[in-house]
């Protein structure tokens, strides 16, 4: 019984690994644009991953399988084999296809709002709620602070009386 | 006061509805180009057709058309006789770059459908598309008399955009001193 066990199990990791395997080979990349230099290859893999496919464009071209793509992967590792910095050939695509080929946006003037907006709304929320929290507290206390007279607080228990219960 | 504030969730509504009204109209895939006003990079291409190539050197001194296109792109085949009724009635020389595309089967594509171009050129390679830019077929650029990249179309021409922004901006370049 156990040894079947084993065996279910085996079979399990197996299948698991093979998946494994499979999904590293449905990888955009081919093996022909593949650099002979692992460092030059790590750094255009870098780049490629921020770069945005123009064609499916929420997708890196690291990640597309659009032709484009590739061709721009190629053109990528060609500037890393001429000897370009990271920031070159990057320069290299913006200088063509503009910021927009960047999947993450650089901090300059009119990003600023893309960058902040966020947290300005947010510091704008917060302190229109802390206003309104306040207020409502110093509502609270003005409305405790005035007691009921003798006749109010004598009508007010008779009606609390005949309501409850016999 | 109370007023005010009850009138918040309304202006809230009022904003996103303008924003996604905006986005409706505003298609992601409409990129600008970055050569609005920079010289035509300089290429030079082998012929598709068996004529003389292109070079951007050819493109100097004139107003004209660059289209990107390729025979295995619909769109190309759609705006086809738009650029052929361009090229009788305009008098503006329209060249042409095959963009990726096999020769023989870009050469033999033309050649069933007529060719509305002056010249046209091969980037097999796509190394041109890529200098000016282009991120699919067809693309036109409107190039000015000192090769500077004017105006950049992607898609393909229709009447409503050549009558709406290829005309008005032709006469623009055409009245700008020599």
């Amino acid at each position: 019984m156990r040894r079947y066990r084993i065996l279910a199990m085996r079979r399990v990791a197996g299948v698991i690994g093979l998946l494994l395997t499979l999904s590293a080979a449905s990888l955009a990349v081919t093996p022909g644009e593949v650099l002979q230099d692992p460092k030059l290859e790590a750094r255009a893999r870098e780049i490629s991953r921020n770069l945005r496919c123009l064609v499916c464009q929420n997708q890196s071209i690291d990640d597309s399988d659009a032709e484009l793509a590739h061709d721009l992967r190629v053109l990528v590792r060609e500037r890393l084999t001429a000897g370009d910095t990271d920031a070159q050939a990057i320069g290299f695509m913006v200088a063509r296809y503009g910021n927009f080929v960047l999947l993450k946006p650089p901090l300059q003037a009119d990003t600023l709002m893309l960058w902040f907006g966020p947290a300005l709304l947010l510091a704008v929320a917060a302190i229109g709620f802390g206003r309104y929290l306040r207020r409502s507290q110093a509502a609270d206390r003005s409305a405790t602070a005035t007691p009921l007279g003798a006749d109010e607080q004598e009508r007010l228990d008779a009606i609390l009386s005949k309501r409850r219960p016999a | 006061m109370l007023r005010l504030i009850s009138l918040v969730p309304v202006m809230v509504f009022a904003a996103v509805s303008v924003g996604l009204g905006f986005s409706l109209s505003n298609d992601p895939r409409k990129l600008p180009s970055m050569l609005i006003d920079k010289p035509t990079p300089a290429f030079k291409l082998a012929a598709l057709d068996g004529g003389g190539g292109l070079s951007s050197d050819d493109l100097k001194g004139k107003i004209a058309l660059l289209n990107v296109f390729a025979s295995w792109c619909a769109g190309c085949r759609v705006e086809h006789p738009m650029l052929m009724a361009l090229a009788q009635r305009s008098g503006l020389p329209i060249y042409g770059v095959s963009w990726k595309d096999d020769r023989a089967t870009g050469a033999s594509w033309l050649k069933a459908n007529q060719s509305p171009y002056v010249q046209v050129g091969d980037d097999a390679s796509g190394r041109l598309g890529i200098d000016l830019g282009v991120t699919g077929v067809p693309e036109t650029f409107v190039i000015d008399r000192t090769g500077r990249i004017r105006y950049r179309h992607a898609g393909p021409i229709t009447d409503e955009a050549w009558q709406e922004t290829f005309e008005p901006l032709l006469a623009a370049l055409r009245s700008e001193p020599q």
